[in-house]
């Protein structure tokens, strides 16, 4: 499944990111392949807000698209 | 103090010792830099506040302040700069924020790793022991091998240490498995810093010493990913966190069910207090009973003892739009109190950290128009100057974003100082008057969007951005924006003022204002439906568009003539500073069609709404309504149009 198919409040654990350069940007975020992050909000057609720790993003969905997870 | 920006930066700052100020955006590091320096730059609660390097002076050492990076890298240019930057630093002060220590720590890792002497300042401790987070400071300081500071710089606890301590700063421990990774390249370059980029991969480090870029970028980010997490599970304690009213009220603003009233209700709000409340009480006093009633017969006195008020010198100086009068009513009796307003509102927007929930509200429109959310940043702030937000699109992640937010601020955004007039004049022409000015300003922006999407090579990013926490406004950093903004612009507006007011006076002596008239009267008059003294109006606009604006508040105009005169001014040309500003940033070239652009555009809608006005019937109270259907209209075409032209374009490259 990939991110932007989670749905509001779910926990998930992410499994692999395809898009390079994204995959380096999430590293340094700390939502890195294997973080478990929480989904705060999901925006019809917009965004995904996600949460791990402290710390709250919001991602667009083009982007969450290329990021695979799995419930957690 | 001093901006400068450029690759000849890292020459130009001098001093003993360069300490940067260094830290992931929004953290703090503009805080402390005043601090340091006792200069002022802007603080807000956004990612992307600090655009311009900024220095200043701590005894004989140079104290610089950076944009805030995830990471030093190539990947934009605020990290180019950032990082050039930080690896000439001879001491780097890293702010981090102590609830985001997972995400801050991979940046103070990577500087670390460079073998620059480190100072690690923990700020926000506040907000940390809010949260529940319990953090060892020794043992963080153990692990990392610098010296660690806890700090609230908003409350001032830590400041003067930092500055005590600043002497204590060292290289810290490089992240294990990277060592002998640096000891092999070490030899080929100057120094260990760019060792690791050239490690990591960075294009233009290799470029400069004509090597090839390293393959371990993505081995060593994993490594300082683990490490970090390593020092965090040890050093960092949380307690589950309890859903908080900050939060809830976060996911309001976000959601579009309840975002969008809110947002409505906020912009109701501020053009109640602008529009009407400034605009009209506010300015009533201080253009009407101070200025005109008082300042100016004081200064027509003054000068009748010198020359006579009819004479041409007399006219120039004290006449209808004389120098000395006009300058100063417009400046300070009608525009500084609205620009004033403008600012405070911003800086509420700004210090809240109601931005970056308001750019993951409007994401999804603004992705139509090349941009993603963060494009909402640099519009919002054109409200306040375009000038200003020209620069401000630098963290726009691609050209090709900066491109169309550029286009999209010097044709449609007013600045503070034109909205607050418009919006005082609209206030007196009523409900569907205001809504016919919004939705033909708010089309052609939507139209210039989704052309510009269509038309530019290439694919804007994603959205990814930081939404800090919300946090009440700290009064003192709003009004002390507010001022430095509301002096800048008094700064700036004054002499060009003066300009124009010369020129226009010198045009109306020598009968070339009667010319320019007439020569723009096909337009004015005969495509715009407006009377030839309009074209005073625009030609004072050229010089600034607030100006052109304020000289339209001073005519009688009908309902339907104002709103005509409003929509075309408000698409004007940008004023000259942010000509020059485009200049700088874009070229001469683009600047040119920008500013050419304008010319037509503004034009073209304003004579469009005129001539939907006659088509309906000037009188017929169906009017207004009709114009705006026409629009919505229109703008659905060309949106729909340019969005399969993208989507053609977009399955070709694909193909
Ligand atoms: N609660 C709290 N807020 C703080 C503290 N320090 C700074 N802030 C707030 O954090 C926000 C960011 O501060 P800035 O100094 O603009 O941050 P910056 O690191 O310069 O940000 P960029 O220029 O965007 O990289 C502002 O709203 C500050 O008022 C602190 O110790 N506690
Ligand atoms: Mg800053």
């Amino acid at each position: 499944m990939t991110l932007d198919r989670v749905k509001k409040g779910q926990s998930v654990k992410i499994l692999s990111i395809s898009d390079g350069l994204m995959r380096i940007q999430a590293i340094r975020f700390g939502f890195a392949e294997g973080a478990v992050i929480n989904c705060e909000e999901v925006i019809p057609a917009g965004p995904i807000v996600i949460r791990r720790c402290g710390q709250q993003v919001a991602l667009g969905r083009q982007m969450a698209g290329k990021i695979d997870v799995a419930i957690n | 103090m001093a901006h400068c920006h450029g690759p000849d930066l890292t020459e130009t700052i001098k001093g003993d010792k360069r300490i940067v100020l260094a830290g992931n955006p929004n953290t703090g590091k503009s805080v402390f830099f005043n601090y340091l320096t006792g200069l002022y730059v802007d603080v807000s609660n956004y990612p992307g506040t600090t655009l311009e390097i900024s220095h200043g002076r701590i005894g004989s050492d140079v104290v610089v302040d950076t944009p805030g990076v995830y990471g030093i890298s190539s990947f934009n240019d605020e990290e180019r700069v950032a990082r050039d930057i930080i690896l000439s630093a001879d001491l780097v002060v890293n702010i981090v924020d102590a609830t985001n220590l997972e995400r801050d720590l991979f940046l103070t890792q990577q500087i670390i790793d460079t073998g620059i002497p480190v100072l690690l300042v923990l700020n926000m401790m506040d907000e940390a022991d809010r949260h529940g987070f319990t953090i060892n400071v020794e043992l963080l300081s153990e692990l990392l091998g610098v010296p660690v500071i806890p700090a609230v710089a908003v409350k001032k606890i830590g400041l003067s240490e930092l500055k005590d301590n600043l002497s204590l700063a060292r290289p810290g421990n490089v992240t294990p498995g990277v060592q002998h990774l640096l000891d092999a390249m070490i030899g080929r370059v100057a120094n260990k810093g760019e060792a690791l980029l050239l490690l990591e991969g960075d294009n233009i480090i290799a470029d400069r010493h004509g090597l090839e870029p390293g393959e371990y970028r993505e081995e060593i980010y994993s490594r300082r990913r683990e490490r970090v997490n390593i020092i965090v599970g040890y050093a960092v304690e949380m307690d589950s966190e309890r859903k908080s009213f900050s939060q809830t009220l976060s996911g309001l603003m976000i959601r579009p069910i309840t975002g969008i009233p809110m947002l409505a209700l906020i912009l109701f709000g501020m053009y109640k207090a602008i529009g009407v409340f400034v605009a009209q009480t506010v300015v009533g006093v201080t253009e009407e009973t101070i200025m005109i009633g008082m300042f100016e017969p004081a200064v027509r006195e003054l000068i009748g003892e010198f020359t006579a008020l009819d004479s041409p010198l007399g006219q120039i100086l004290v006449g209808e739009f004389g120098v000395f009068t006009m300058t100063f009513t417009y400046v300070l009796g009608l525009l500084m109190p609205l620009v004033a307003g403008f600012y405070f509102f911003l800086a509420l927007f700004e210090d809240s950290g109601y931005l970056p929930r308001l750019a993951t509200l409007v994401d999804r429109l603004l992705t139509g128009m090349g941009l993603n959310g963060r494009g909402v940043i640099p519009l919002i702030l054109g409200f306040g100057c375009v000038t200003m937000a020209t620069i401000t699109t630098r963290l726009l992640a691609s050209e090709r974003e900066r491109i169309i937010a550029i286009v999209l601020l010097g044709l449609t955004i007013p600045c503070s100082a034109q909205l607050g007039v418009i919006a005082g004049i609209l206030a007196g022409l009523g409900g569907q008057y205001v809504a016919v000015y919004v939705l033909a300003v708010f089309s052609v922006l939507v139209m210039a969007g989704t052309a510009l999407n269509a038309l530019l090579p290439g694919n804007s990013s994603d959205l990814l951005i930081d939404l800090p926490p919300l946090r009440v406004p700290r009064l003192d950093n709003v009004i002390r924006k507010t001022a430095t903004k509301s002096y800048n612009f008094i700064k700036e507006a004054t002499p060009l003022f003066a300009l124009g007011a010369l020129l226009v006076s010198v045009f109306q002596l020598t009968g070339i204002l009667k010319f320019l008239q007439n020569l723009l009267a096909p337009i004015t008059v005969g495509f715009l439906n407006l009377p030839p003294e309009a074209a005073t109006a625009f030609i004072m606009g050229i010089v600034r568009r607030d100006f052109g604006a304020a000289g339209l508040a001073n005519m009688s105009l009908s309902s339907i003539e104002a709103t005509v005169a409003l929509i075309t001014i408000t698409l004007f040309v940008p004023c000259i500073a942010a000509i020059l500003v485009l200049f700088k940033e874009r070229g001469k070239k683009e600047a040119a069609i920008i500013w050419g652009g304008s010319w037509v555009v503004a034009f073209l809608v304003g004579g469009m709404v005129a001539q939907l006005f006659n088509l309906f019937g000037q009188e017929s109270g169906a009017a207004a309504p009709l114009v705006m259907v026409s629009f919505i209209f229109m703008t659905t075409i060309i949106a729909v149009v340019c969005s399969v032209v993208k989507s053609r374009k977009r399955k070709s490259i694909v193909v």
